[in-house]
């Protein structure tokens, strides 16, 4: 059983993702440190996404998906019978490439995933908590009534992640959270995840590998397997190593953009 | 290839630090040619040539940046564009020696040469052999070549060492001789740092290829070698 003074936030044993028969992630075992930025690297088709989408059990949604092996979360198997993938979800969030605030105001975005989750507090100061932890409040403070459509991209990433940690989780997981936003509102969400990491894990995927060399502290290095064509983590250290002195030649190539 | 840009620069790049390099290699030798000679000329136009070295220096350490900047170099990349900026201003540096030697010449004036030149020229024979096949380890990257380099710095502190005792004898037998013995000891001084800073080129080079950063245990207290036990 992990404890409360476990430095790994979330750990994967023997973790494989299948799509019916294809075996998309193979054989990975991770140890995500708690708060500290963890960034998936590789090339595309590696199983990135898969892998980031198999710690909230977001590949449920797709129906053929299976996994073997553990995703332990305080020592608790996240596959178990037992548990309730939605409960999953509330302990770890997730903020998506593109942003997809709801079809609501920007304060109903933030209030309505706390209401469904029985948040009983006051939900003015849980908005204006929650878009402060995102840093958008100073923007927004006078037009919460305004649809979130009305604000700009980065600002409506910025108000997933307020969204995401209005429900207080204990990891949040990034896949190419910046990659639809220009430069200025890149660095603003980088930021950002500095600011975040002081409270949550976060694990990000990216394509950008400056990105993750910006952002990071740990970093995953993933690959396909020539034959079989699953992906796997083939490297995993500190990010400064990744991105000074890598022990994988393969992980050099693709770092140096020799390769993928 | 991917990269094919990036790689024709960095190429570009080795070519001219080998430059650089090759720049600096002439300079020793002159320096110390033009003082067997007592060619005054000759050293002041090692000093004029030295603002070329140093300019040369400057411009590939702009090309640096720039190829930092613009192409975010990762890992032996990294390693590579970081270890030029070093190796650069290593020569730089043994650029100064030799503008050092040609400054001793010119200031010596009318002064003969306390004793012929035997093992000065042979120390900077060594050292610049030394500098030529550390910098030809470097733009092959080959570690292996880099690492049988620094202990030659025996050799040259050797020929220190026995330049050193040699001046010594002059200065006891006859005091009036120190300023001429001292020109020259600053001389051998300034070779035998040469020879010390090829070390550091080849500890770079091992750390492009290897990714270790490590010091190779030179001995470079030259003067007190020998002198203790």
């Amino acid at each position: 059983m992990q404890t409360e003074n476990s430095p790994y936030a979330i750990e994967t044993r023997n973790l494989s993702i299948f799509y019916g028969s294809f075996e998309a992630v193979k054989d990975v075992n991770l140890q995500i440190q708690k708060q500290k930025i963890t960034a998936i690297i590789g090339p595309s088709g590696c199983g990135k996404s898969t892998l980031l989408r198999a710690f909230n059990r977001m590949n449920d949604f797709v129906p053929t998906s299976r996994v073997s092996g553990e995703i332990l979360l305080h020592g608790t198997n996240l596959y178990g019978k037992e548990i309730d993938p939605v409960e999953v979800r509330r302990r770890i969030g997730m903020v998506f490439q593109k942003p997809n605030p709801f079809p609501k105001s920007i304060y109903e975005n933030i209030a309505w995933g706390a209401r469904i989750n029985g948040f009983k507090g006051n939900m003015d100061d849980l908005v204006e908590q929650s878009l402060r932890g995102a840093a958008l409040w100073d923007e927004v403070k006078d037009k919460l009534k305004q649809s979130a459509y009305a604000l700009s991209g980065g600002q409506q990433q910025r108000l997933c992640i307020a969204r995401a940690i209005a429900i207080q989780p204990e990891i949040i997981l990034m896949d190419e959270p910046a990659s639809a936003l220009d430069p200025i509102s890149t660095l603003r969400i980088e930021e950002l995840m500095q600011e975040l990491k002081k409270n949550y894990t976060i694990i990000i995927v990216t394509h950008n590998m400056q990105q993750a060399a910006r952002v990071s502290d740990y970093t995953a290095m993933m690959m396909l397997y020539e034959n079989t064509r699953s992906g796997t983590v083939i490297e995993y250290d500190e990010t400064k190593t990744i991105f000074t002195r890598p022990k994988d030649k393969r992980t050099e190539e693709y770092v140096t953009g020799r390769f993928g | 290839m991917i990269r094919k840009t990036f790689e024709a620069e960095i190429q570009q790049v080795k070519d001219e630090v080998l430059m650089l390099g090759s720049m600096v290699e002439q300079a020793v030798l002159d320096s110390v040619e033009a003082l067997k000679k007592r060619d005054i000329k000759a050293s002041e136009k090692i000093f004029a040539e030295d603002l070329e070295i140093n300019k040369k220096r400057f411009e590939i350490e702009n090309k640096l940046m720039v190829l930092i900047a613009t192409q975010q170099p990762m890992a032996r990349d990294l390693r590579l564009l970081a270890s030029c900026m070093e190796i650069i201003s290593e020569l730089e540096r043994m650029g100064d020696y030799a503008k050092g030697i040609a400054n001793i010449n010119i200031r010596m004036g009318d002064e003969p040469l306390l004793k012929p030149l035997i093992d000065i020229p042979r120390m900077a024979q060594k050292g610049v052999d030394m500098l030529h096949r550390a910098l030809t380890a470097f733009v092959n990257e080959d570690a292996e070549m880099a690492k049988a380099i620094p202990i030659e710095d025996d050799e040259v502190d050797a020929l220190y060492n026995q330049v050193y005792r040699e001046l010594m004898t002059f200065v006891i037998q006859d005091p009036t001789t120190i300023e001429r013995a001292n020109w020259l000891l600053w001389v051998a001084h300034n070779l035998e740092r040469v020879a010390d800073r090829v070390t550091n080129i080849c500890e770079r080079t091992i750390f492009i290829v290897t990714g270790e950063m490590e010091e190779i245990k030179a001995t470079d207290d030259e003067f007190w070698k020998g002198q203790k036990k």
